[in-house]
């Protein structure tokens, strides 16, 4: 059984940090389809159109057919475990630097053999495991053995911590606590054992709902922070900046309008202010200091989480300047993903449908409740996923965006979801 | 798979002028020099004008950008047959056997089968990093152990397979050792004990430090022609009685546990009229034990999974029951990159034309040389295998 783990020392800043550098992050573009299946949580491979068979490496034909037609699908993972070793020599720094690494050799049910980082549970040859897909540090794709069944702290093996986010033992900073998602948010935390919870609190003269139940927990605590100001965004980077390593920027701003029901633009400007400027201050400010903590320890910096939105997607325009202002937000995600890339630190962003709060109150259900978002938010971060798609309303448009963007616009045009 | 139909014969084809560039841990030169060091010895030892070599096959990893191409304008050559073999530990039979088809074919009168590589400090690490594309996308993000990572686990599967024990593996490597002792170009030529092995600073579980060959520069080359033609020139030669070939066999496998060779081992006998029985010394391609085990059960030696029980009946040294790695194959000499695929074949020719540059072979008269290499992803692709027999076969 993995030993649990325990609460790093506190830090000390006189000692040297240890440098974020990366895995072997190079792949053939054909294996970059295990990582867009990984960075959604699942484990898929290419099984043939024409003959059924299951393969990997990921190939550019079918190997035994020929067929070039090769969709991806997902995988039990159950298999045998052939051979292992544990690596007392790595010719990567990345490794060398967390050795002994252990590695098994899987015989899947679907077929193939596959080489993976094995969890420290899975027993000795012979011994069934159940293969599973993460992003490693690097962001790939890399194939884990895990044992057949659960068992107590499997979460904080040494080897599956450097692909995932955990929150246990991290320091964590939620943007807006003054929010049912983001009171959410900050429990959700505390409950999957975050060592601290910094909560924002824009304009913090006025009272919110909530927020003294939150502060009595002994791990949260306020701090002003408004995304629209940047000296206030300088000022919490200044107290927390090289602490945090866990940021969720669920602030935003969200009005119920397209473009002909009201007329100029201050609305869709504050919207913009903070979902995607405030996105873009909190990113220059905090952004640094996370990415030179990327490997430091076993708290690292690991986790950048964006509240988007589902309708980042693709117009919904009911909600049309808002959907606007996710969709930048979105892109402006993507560009920090790339920056963070070389750190890490994992940039995870979050599609949810509406939310049940105020300004989802026309619209039917189901909607997401904010308790559920906060848990799909802290599963993401244990399993190391980077695009979370938590309901089933963005469930649903997340396939129909898949199948067909055109078609998906047409729908929302004429006004599906709106009733 | 099976052949239906035979391979033809290797009738009055032979190898000669075995030349070993000496090895060096280290070499700031790139891998064009060592082959041009080896082509230039091969001219010295056969008296041979440049002019005279029609024929070229070439192995090498590090020559890239070039190719075997690129090398021809380097080293002002004009051959009117070249081959360029990316096998690795198989390049050396492979060249062979090729180089033996086209002198039978008349494509070429004599070809010089080249093999080298460099190692810069770093080099290893490139080699590994890029070796293929399974590898980069499915093996190497996993830990990066290089080959270590994959033999640790044929091995891992062997050991628990077949009951093998890290004993019987150190028997053959002090062997080898012993045999290097001799061989003035091995880069260890200091006497290994059972408990330095056992005790070793282990690398990838099971194995240990002296289980691994060690990456080195060097340059390994031959030439190919006919007997007619070799005796004309006034150089001792080895016959070719019969040679194999043979790419990914058994890929149901779902972990390496043979190669190529249980495939074509009846026809390589056939080939040269001979068992295995008749050999008298075998050069197994030895970058790990465990691979040396499974040629020698594939070859027909013994069977599948007592190649401990082999290894624990027979002494491996010159003068042993079963001499093998006559040299000290790669695990003491090191491994030249490609070259390391041309050593046991270097070697053969040497103890078959009484050049031996160690302990030779008593009366050896047929020597079976094998070849593997490239492993692409979890299981080395290429295997192949010759029979050489001295002038009197």
């Amino acid at each position: 059984m993995t030993a649990p783990l325990t609460r790093p020392p506190r830090k000390n800043p006189v000692l040297r940090t240890r440098l974020p550098v990366l895995p072997p992050w190079q792949r053939s573009r054909i294996a970059l389809g295990l990582t867009a299946a990984a960075a959604e949580g699942r484990f898929e491979l290419q099984v043939c159109a024409a003959c059924g068979t299951t393969q990997y490496p990921p190939r550019e034909a079918c190997v035994r057919c020929l067929g070039p037609e090769l969709p991806w699908r997902e995988q039990s993972g159950a298999g045998e475990l052939l051979a292992s070793t544990t690596l007392a020599h790595s010719h990567d720094v990345f490794f060398r630097e967390r050795l002994p690494w252990r590695l098994g050799m899987v015989r899947l049910e679907a077929g193939p053999t596959v080489v993976v980082h094995l969890h420290g549970d899975v027993g000795d040859v012979p011994a069934r495991v159940r293969v599973a897909a993460r992003l490693d540090k690097a962001g790939m794709a890399v194939l884990v053995g895990f044992p057949e069944n659960d068992v107590a702290n499997m979460a904080d093996d040494r080897q599956l911590r450097e692909m995932t986010c955990d929150p246990k033992f991290r320091k964590a900073l939620v943007t807006d606590g003054r929010t049912a998602v983001g009171q959410a948010l900050a429990r959700a935390l505390v409950d999957a054992g975050a060592d601290v919870v910094w909560v924002g609190r824009a304009e913090p003269w006025k009272s919110a709902a909530g927020l003294d139940e939150l502060t009595a927990l002994p791990q949260v605590s306020l701090l002003p922070l408004d995304l629209t100001d940047a000296r206030s965004v300088q000022e919490l980077a200044a107290e927390i900046g090289g602490r945090v390593d866990i940021v969720i920027n669920n602030a935003e701003h969200h009005r119920a309008y397209g473009i002909g029901a009201r007329t100029g633009t201050d609305a869709a400007q504050a919207e913009i202010e903070i979902n995607y400027f405030g996105l873009l201050r909190l990113a220059q400010t905090l952004g640094p200091a996370m990415r030179s903590r990327g490997a430091d320890g076993q708290s690292s910096a690991v986790a950048w989480v964006n509240l988007l939105s589902v309708f980042a997607l693709s117009n919904f325009p009911a909600h049309g300047t808002y959907s606007a202002s996710k969709a930048a937000a979105y892109s402006l995600a993507q560009c920090l993903r790339a920056e963070m890339r070389a750190s890490g630190v994992r940039v995870i962003n979050v599609f949810p449908g509406p939310i049940d709060d105020e300004w989802n109150q026309t619209l039917p259900p189901p909607k997401l409740a904010p308790a559920a978002l906060a848990k799909a938010v802290v599963a993401a971060l244990r399993d190391g996923v980077e695009d979370v798609f938590p309901g089933d309303v963005a469930q649903e448009w997340r396939q129909r965006w898949n199948e067909s963007p055109k078609v998906l616009e047409r729908e929302l045009a004429l006004g599906a979801g709106t009733s | 798979m099976s052949n239906p139909t035979p391979r033809a014969g290797y009738d009055g084809v032979v190898v000669a002028a075995p030349v070993t560039v000496p090895y060096l841990r280290h070499s700031i030169r790139s891998a064009h020099w060592w082959i041009a060091r080896a082509l230039a010895e091969l001219l010295v030892r056969s008296r041979l004008r440049k002019e005279d070599i029609d024929g070229l096959a070439v192995s090498s990893f590090l020559l890239f950008p070039d190719t075997a191409v690129g090398l021809m304008q380097h080293l002002g050559l004009s051959p009117r047959w070249l081959d360029h073999i990316p096998m690795g530990g198989a390049s050396g039979v492979v060249a062979l056997r090729r180089a033996a088809r086209a002198v039978q074919a008349g494509d070429a009168n004599i070809v010089a089968c080249l093999a080298g590589d460099t190692n810069h400090v770093d080099s290893f690490r490139h080699t590994v990093a890029s070796f293929s594309q399974f590898a980069r996308d499915a093996v190497y993000p996993y830990g990066s152990g290089g080959p270590n990572a994959s033999f640790a686990f044929l091995t891992d599967h062997y050991m628990r397979s077949h009951g093998a024990r890290r004993e019987d593996f150190g028997k053959l490597c002090i062997a080898q050792r012993r045999n290097a002792m001799a061989f003035p170009h091995a880069l260890f030529r200091k006497p290994l004990t059972l408990d330095e092995y056992l005790d070793a600073r282990p690398i990838a579980e099971p194995l240990r430090l002296f289980d691994c060959v060690m990456p080195c520069a060097g340059a390994e080359g031959f030439l190919v022609l006919t007997a007619e033609r070799a005796r004309r020139l006034g150089l001792p030669y080895a016959r070719v009685l019969g040679t194999i070939e043979r790419h990914n066999a058994f890929p149901e496998d779902p972990i390496q546990v043979r190669g190529g060779w249980a495939l074509d081992r009846d026809e390589l006998y056939a080939q040269g009229g001979v068992g295995p029985e008749d050999v008298d010394f075998v050069q197994v391609y030895d970058d790990y034990p465990v691979i040396s085990v499974m040629q020698i059960e594939d070859l027909g030696f013994c069977a599948k999974g007592e190649g401990a029980e082999f290894i624990r009946r027979h002494d491996f040294g010159t003068d042993g029951s079963f001499p093998v790695n006559t040299s000290g194959g790669q695990l003491s000499v090191g491994q030249a990159g490609a070259a390391g695929g041309f050593l046991g074949l270097v070697e053969a020719a040497r103890q078959l034309t009484g050049q031996a540059l160690g302990a030779p072979v008593a009366d050896a008269r047929i020597g079976l040389v094998s070849g593997f290499g490239m492993i692409n992803y979890d299981r080395g692709l290429c295997s192949g295998a010759v029979l050489l027999g001295d002038a009197g076969t």
